[in-house]
């Protein structure tokens, strides 16, 4: 790295304009200079409404906490208890989030699926089928069925423990999948029925059915075709949640897994990412409005991504109402994703650690995001797994000490009323109080736990502009 | 309703049982077992998810998804065949003696799909493999990303045939409306011709492979250039 010799431009006084700031320059300069939008992975990088917003009420005069690292507090889960015969018990609601090979090294997949098995939880198949190396890792295996179809094989679905019917990602909702040429390699381009090298645009819509009363007929049919035993997901990407969630319980859904816009993807155009969708935290509320509507809150389990990075926001996400979490930049992360050791290797691609983000690219030096056999083999799965495990434990652990904190002797025993929010747009989201205040935007003034003076008459309001 | 014990009689009337007793018994029948299928009456999903060599017979008409996924059995339906019949196909043989509604043979790797009617729209879409024989023609959209094998159309198809297509065969007797993005008519080489004489065949039809003409895809959309912005 070479030092800085100018003076920062700010200190000569001038003025960075926040509409054109330098990213929006270099950007509008790329694309006129090449032709070409940002294809990139990761999720949204603006900032936006999350986890961060919300905090715990410890127990206090009213309530009673319980002793840490003494004390009793469970952390199981049981997804799929409503129409399949074997529903999963997964240890930790912590599980690993939908990520393909392909999208992935064959390496990265095992470390996944090591890490996962270590800690009783669950990990997930992507777009492309289901491969040796994470079916032979994973102690449970949950296997996309998504719209490309790529690499489906009723054989696989018999081998999974359940099912994600996948409607969209929190990445790009209305968005089908992408693996550009670079990573599209012989193994690959076989198990996708493709030509090597090309680039891959999946299908954005399922190609057999259409709307909630197809699905629920193409649900029926996994079933038959698994025998009634494998839980069966439904997967959206967070738009309109409660509309969707609505419809998924009514196709019958076993459990829903809601994604919103932090949400990474291995391919995406950077305005789909950070232009479509809304945030996980805005729509939690809504997706629990949907299950509670319906009466089967708890009963179709809610697994919340995107941007899921500690046990924090396990446990806010759970208090809001999920019964699991599911984690994917988090996870590529611990394996060894943005590695600082890595540095010199990122600046030599035009990134730098803590920026890499074109998994896209095939060309990760990690080798997490890439088929390059060469650049895999850096990745060693024991290892990468035994990372990942320590993260689910150390999420897992942390959920825990804030659960005794709020009396709770099982993180699904968190609830909304444990929160408060920190800002205003959080407030209005999840309908918890600004700290401090009982005020929560939006609700009528007789749903305010505080007193409200009765509203004048219209022919007795002030004059507008009138003073007191 | 008991479960149905796979050395009971191979007649199975679905106006004395459920779908789903059909399904598991079947999952568990011998190879070679020979069934029967009666009062159909349009339900979803009959025969889904066979996964080895028998012969199921279905004597009426069926709904979405009869025969999804089948590796291995073959099934023949005397009727109609809703939304995705044999969709995701992965090797045996489905034959409609109908007509079939939109998506047949939807996304299948194998085997033989054979619609002696017409075929509603999306018939072969995202196809990776399969052999798809269509007596009639086709709706609109078909054979829309189709991968890899062979459609054959011997009436006329609608618009938007094979659009985005990649390396599947398309043969059509009749006329073809507007063709898809990126797929273009191709010559018929011997190659295409033995293939076709082939398939037309194993579907019991005599027509002249001479008289259809072979569409595929022009490779121009394999990999994104930004000068193709107006080409979908």
């Amino acid at each position: 790295m070479t030092a800085i010799t100018t003076p920062d431009p700010a200190a000569l006084g001038l003025r960075e304009n926040a509409t054109f700031d330098r990213a929006t320059i270099a950007a509008i300069r790329h694309a006129a200079q090449t032709g070409l939008y940002d294809i990139r992975g990761g999720g949204a990088k603006r900032r936006l409404p999350h986890f961060d917003d919300l905090l715990f009420l410890g127990a206090s005069m009213s309530r009673y906490p319980l002793e840490g690292y003494r004390e009793r507090c469970d952390t199981d889960v049981t997804i799929g208890t409503r129409f399949a015969k074997k529903p999963l018990h997964l240890k930790t609601p912590v599980t690993i989030a939908g990520m393909s090979f392909g999208s992935l090294s064959g390496q990265a997949k095992e470390a996944l699926g090591r890490g996962a098995s270590e800690v009783g939880t669950s990990t997930t198949t992507g777009d492309g089928g289901m491969t040796e190396e994470e079916r032979g890792h994973s102690e449970t295996l949950v296997y996309q069925y998504l719209p490309s179809r790529y690499g489906m094989n009723p054989k696989h679905l018999r081998l999974a423990d359940a099912i994600e019917v996948v409607l969209g990602q929190g990445a790009k909702p209305g968005g089908g999948g992408m693996l550009l040429g670079q990573k599209i390699t012989e193994r690959v381009a076989a198990m996708r029925t493709l030509p090597v090298g090309i680039d891959q645009r999946s299908a954005c819509r399922h190609p057999d059915w259409t709307g909630p009363d197809d699905l629920r007929i193409k649900i029926t049919e996994l079933r038959e075709i698994t025998d009634w035993e494998k839980p069966i997901y439904v997967k959206i990407g967070a738009s309109r949640p409660y509309y969707d969630v609505a419809l998924a319980i009514k196709a019958g859904a076993d459990a829903i897994v809601l994604d919103g816009m932090q949400g990474g993807t291995a391919a995406t155009q950077d305005v789909f990412i950070e232009h479509v969708g809304i945030p996980t935290l805005a729509a939690i509320p809504q997706a629990v409005d949907a299950l509670q509507e319906a009466g089967l809150h708890r009963q179709v389990q809610l697994i919340v991504s995107g941007g899921v990075r500690s046990g924090a926001d396990v446990a806010k996400a759970l208090a809001l109402g999920a019964d699991a979490v599911s984690i994917g930049t988090a996870a590529l992360i611990a394996l060894g994703d943005n590695d600082p050791a890595l540095e010199d290797e990122y600046r030599k691609i035009g990134s730098a650690a803590g920026y890499y983000d074109d998994w896209q690219a095939g060309q990760d030096p990690a080798g997490i995001t890439t088929q390059d056999p060469e650049l895999s083999k850096r990745l060693d799965p024991v290892a990468a797994g035994h990372r990942l495990a320590n993260l689910l434990r150390v999420m897992t652990m942390e959920a825990q000490i804030i659960a005794r904190a709020c009396g709770k002797a099982h993180l699904a025993h968190l609830e909304p009323e444990d929160l408060v929010a920190l800002t205003i747009e959080a407030a209005a989201m999840t309908r918890r109080p600004l700290a401090g205040t009982d005020w929560i935007p939006g609700l009528a003034p007789a749903a305010q736990a505080a007193p409200v003076a009765p509203v004048a008459p219209v022919a007795s309001a002030a004059p507008a502009g009138g003073g007191a | 309703m008991g479960t149905l014990s796979v050395d009971q009689s191979t007649r199975v009337d679905l106006r004395q049982r459920t779908v789903t007793d059909l399904n598991q018994a079947l999952h568990q029948a011998p190879a070679g077992s020979q069934w029967e299928v009666l009062h159909p009456d349009g339900q979803h999903a009959i025969a889904a998810g066979l996964a080895a060599p028998i012969t199921v017979k279905i004597e009426g008409h069926v709904g979405y998804f009869a025969a999804g996924m089948n590796e291995e059995a073959s099934v023949e339906i005397s009727g109609n065949a809703g939304v995705g019949v044999a969709e995701n196909m992965m090797s045996g043989r489905v034959h409609v003696h109908g007509s079939a509604s939109q998506s047949a043979g939807a996304t299948a790797h194998g085997g033989l799909l054979v619609i002696d009617g017409d075929a509603a729209a999306r018939c072969g879409i995202s196809m990776k493999g399969v052999n798809i024989v269509v007596g009639g023609g086709v709706g609109h959209m078909s054979a829309f990303m189709a991968q890899a094998g062979a459609l054959v159309i011997c009436g006329d198809a609608g618009d938007g045939l094979g659009d985005s297509i990649y390396e599947a065969r398309l043969y059509v007797r009749g006329k073809v409306g507007q063709l898809g993005a990126d797929c273009v008519a191709k010559e018929m080489r011997p190659e295409h011709l033995a293939e076709l004489s082939g398939l037309l065949a194993q579907a019991g039809l005599d027509h002249d492979p001479a008289e259809f003409r072979r569409y595929g895809s022009a490779r121009q959309l394999y990999n994104f250039h930004v000068e193709n912005a107006f080409a979908y």
